[in-house]
């Protein structure tokens, strides 16, 4: 994960001391259904959607952490719930094509 | 081993909370993973199901070692065509639904793909009830 922040320029939102966890896939995805049919466990959640759901669908999926794009920042009763669950949050300005891109590149694939 | 659990209408901050206990339950009684996915996949669309279109409702599994049943029955406006509501990408849902994520109009499909059985019966302006089975390998 310290890796996946330095490549987005991402901002933690919490879960700083988790950042030595590994990711095995990466999903992006703005609906909730899809992420919750085709994301596997394990994987890094790339997403726009800000909503509290989103937390509850990677506690489900078994996301180890979301990355929001796009410059969004979600409320602070997501991040207080994503910390209560141990799960890390970033933030970076770049798009959703564009930080799937860097990642694809640098190795990281779909499960 | 039945858990049951009252699902409110737009009750969007605690909705999914039953599909994750409903999980947690499975795990623990040491499911395969693969029926624990079909079986989240199918509590967690017909919970949202209940939250953005019904009143209020339930959400009910039943757990065997060689079967999970969900069954999600709701008060609530009903479906009038349910052939056209299984159809992928029709959606009743209003716009600000699907900002949220939601509403992209996959839920019945979804759960029709990971249920191995599956039955629905809806009444308009009264309800809908759903059954699905997912068979433990």
């Amino acid at each position: 994960m310290h890796v996946i922040k330095k490549m987005l320029n991402a901002d933690v939102l919490c879960g700083a001391d988790r950042l030595d966890t590994e990711v095995t896939s990466g999903f992006g995805c703005d609906l909730i259904s899809d992420s919750l049919c085709f994301a596997r466990p394990g994987c890094l959640l790339l997403t726009g959607l800000t909503n509290v759901q989103i937390i509850r669908l990677a506690e489900m999926v078994e996301a180890r952490a979301i990355v929001f794009v796009r410059g969004k920042k979600p409320g602070e009763d997501v991040i207080k719930l994503a910390r209560e669950k141990g799960l890390p949050l970033l933030a970076t300005d770049l798009f959703l094509f564009e930080s799937c891109g860097i990642l694809y590149q640098a190795g990281l694939r779909s499960s | 081993m039945q858990l049951k659990f009252q699902v409110k209408g737009m009750d969007f901050s605690r909705a999914g909370q039953a599909a994750t206990k409903i999980k947690k339950a499975l795990q623990l009684a040491g499911m395969d993973p693969a029926t624990i996915r079909k079986t989240i996949i199918i509590a967690y669309e017909a919970e949202m199901n209940i939250v953005i279109h019904a009143y209020h409702g339930t959400l009910t599994a039943n757990i065997t070692p060689h079967k999970v049943e969900i069954i999600a029955e709701d008060e609530g406006p009903g479906i009038p065509d349910i052939p056209l509501a299984m159809q992928e990408g029709y959606s009743t849902a209003p716009p600000h639904i699907r900002e949220m994520g939601f509403g992209a109009g996959m839920g019945l499909p979804n759960i029709k793909k990971s249920a191995d059985e599956l039955d629905i019966q809806s009444e308009v302006n009264k309800g809908t009830k759903l059954w699905a089975a997912v068979f433990n390998n």
